[in-house]
């Protein structure tokens, strides 16, 4: 299952290397990854692949936890509901 | 890779502009649980939506988790009860279905209900005068009746015994200022695949059981309004357009994920903009974007004939079946923007009247007098029914006569129905004419074969 998840935050050092930790512990794939800095909030989208459903709550419950940990704002939404809305 | 802006922007709807799906509402066909003795019925369709109904909720919850989108409201909508009443208690059924809605953990249950726009066969009448009853003595069931159709006319007997239902509904729950008329609806053109509550029944053209959703995003609406400030209707209609499909996009991605994984059939997406009484999420707030001071000034009809239209061309497109309703809601004390206008004396009952005649539904969530009499309500009523009769279309009255108030007084109700001003009604009586009875002939225009 291919899902996307959003990272904002203030930024500062080592946002992508706790992200892509987790991930890589969790054994999930990254198969895109764009960042930037709009007026100081860190910003990242990336697309990452579960391999069993099943997965996909242990993996964002996991982000959503470091997203208190770290002041961050993370959301995970399978990716679907970004192609219904934006693709014919 | 999708663009991160485009991410950005359904974020954006989502967080800012309340872009959710209001309901995932299951039909659920009871025709099989009619049974001879009233102890069997009520067990029967107890243990037959128990069981239909039993993961939707934790499926609701599981979708709306995955694709972080808000699902705010489960519901389940029932074949009209009167058609399995049989000689059974109307009371004790509408409490078996409180128990059954309770049991599976949805928000609401429609369906208590009875469709007369002809006449009214026994079960039909005992159902309906069981209605106060039983309204006031379950939580979670929907009552609605259907008066009028253009193929059928308009059943005035039953209008005259609706106004009177309405206020002996009101006088139950006196208390909470007549809160079970929140949960009646009296319809003309009443629809068979109606997501949303008061009105929700399944329809006797409907299969076993089936998986109707209903979108929202006012907020969504208006915010892509903003964007376009003093440009042209041409401009304002392609942007609602362009607005709605997305809004609808996400409805049909939720309808097939819920029917698939309930393995229930996808029925039909509504596409109805439906406000709830917080800021940014209401249909009144986009009107006055488009240039109104306020609504129910003059211009309102014709700002909700265009997003009326618009929403259904975008949205059209976007679901492989359109059904329900389907148009902007204008309750009154659902939306935020309605109620600051009823407040301020700008939206009168006339007004909502013409915005009815343009729009998906009819007069809702509206609190009156408490005095208003049972006629002045039937004859609000078969106004609402010769609208919808007349333009074949859907109208409804979901009217709350508050107990011992009056025009100056609010009604409270929270949650998502919100509040409401008093507005006043015409003191004039019209019980002559309601009291003729009978049935108002089907307009000539319905004779289409």
């Amino acid at each position: 299952m291919k899902a996307v998840v959003t990272v904002l935050g203030k930024d500062r050092t080592g946002i992508i290397a706790a992200v892509s930790n987790l991930l890589y512990q969790k054994g999930v794939n990254i198969l895109d990854i764009s960042q930037t800095i709009l007026s100081g909030m860190f910003t990242m989208i990336m697309l990452i692949e579960i391999g069993q459903e099943a997965q996909y709550d242990v993996v964002r419950d996991a982000l959503l936890q470091m997203a208190q940990q770290m002041n961050l704002e993370i959301r995970v939404q399978r990716s679907d509901i970004f192609d219904a809305m934006h693709r014919i | 890779m999708l663009n991160s802006n485009e991410i950005l922007q359904t974020l954006r709807m989502i967080d800012q502009n309340k872009l959710d799906v209001r309901t995932i509402t299951m039909g659920i066909s009871l025709l099989d649980c009619a049974c001879g003795t009233p102890e069997g019925l009520y067990d029967r369709v107890y243990d037959r939506i128990t069981a239909q109904a039993r993961d939707l909720v934790k499926t609701g919850e599981t979708i709306e988790r995955e694709f972080g989108i808000p699902i705010v409201n489960k519901r389940i909508s029932i074949t009209p009860a009167a058609l399995i009443l049989g000689h059974a208690d109307p009371v004790r059924l509408a409490q078996a279905l409180d128990r059954a809605a309770k049991e599976v953990g949805v928000n609401f249950l429609g369906g208590f209900s009875a469709l007369v726009h002809k006449a009214m066969t026994t079960a039909d009448e005992a159902l309906i005068r069981a209605i106060p009853e039983a309204l006031a003595t379950t939580d979670v069931v929907c009552s609605s009746v259907n008066v009028g159709t253009t193929k059928a006319g308009i059943n005035m007997d039953a209008v005259k015994l609706m106004g009177q239902v309405i206020k002996q509904a009101a006088e139950r729950t006196r208390d909470h200022d007549g809160f079970a008329c929140a949960k009646l609806v009296v319809f003309a053109n009443a629809v068979e695949d109606n997501p949303f509550m008061a009105g929700a029944f399944h329809g006797v053209g409907e299969g076993n059981a089936t998986i109707n959703v209903g979108v929202s995003g006012p907020g969504v609406v208006k915010a892509a309004l903003e964007e376009c400030k003093g440009a042209p209707f041409d401009v304002v209609a392609e942007t609602i357009k362009r607005t709605a499909f997305k809004i609808t996009r996400v409805g049909q991605l939720v309808a097939q994920e819920a029917s698939r994984r309930l393995n229930v059939p996808f029925g039909i997406v509504d596409l109805s903009l439906a406000p709830t009484p917080t800021m940014g999420d209401s249909v009144a707030h986009i009107l006055e974007e488009m240039g109104l001071e306020v609504t129910g000034t003059h211009g309102t009809t014709a700002a909700l004939a265009l997003l009326n239209d618009a929403v259904k061309k975008g949205g059209v497109m976007a679901s492989s079946h359109v059904g329900g309703l389907s148009g902007a809601f204008i309750p009154v004390s659902e939306d935020i923007g309605m109620i600051d206008a009823a407040n301020a004396g700008v939206l009168s009952l006339e007004k909502l009247e013409a915005m009815t005649c343009v729009c998906s539904v009819g007069l809702d969530m509206i609190a009156i007098p408490g005095d208003t009499s049972a006629e002045t309500i039937s004859a609000i009523i078969a106004d609402e029914a010769a609208i919808g009769m007349i333009n074949q279309k859907t109208t409804a009255v979901r009217i709350i006569p508050a107990p011992g108030k009056t025009v100056g007084d609010h009604v409270v109700f929270g949650g998502l129905l919100g509040e409401a001003p008093i507005i006043p009604v015409h003191k004039e009586s019209s019980k002559a004419f309601i009291d003729r009875g009978g049935r108002i002939p089907a307009p000539i225009h319905s004779l289409r074969n």
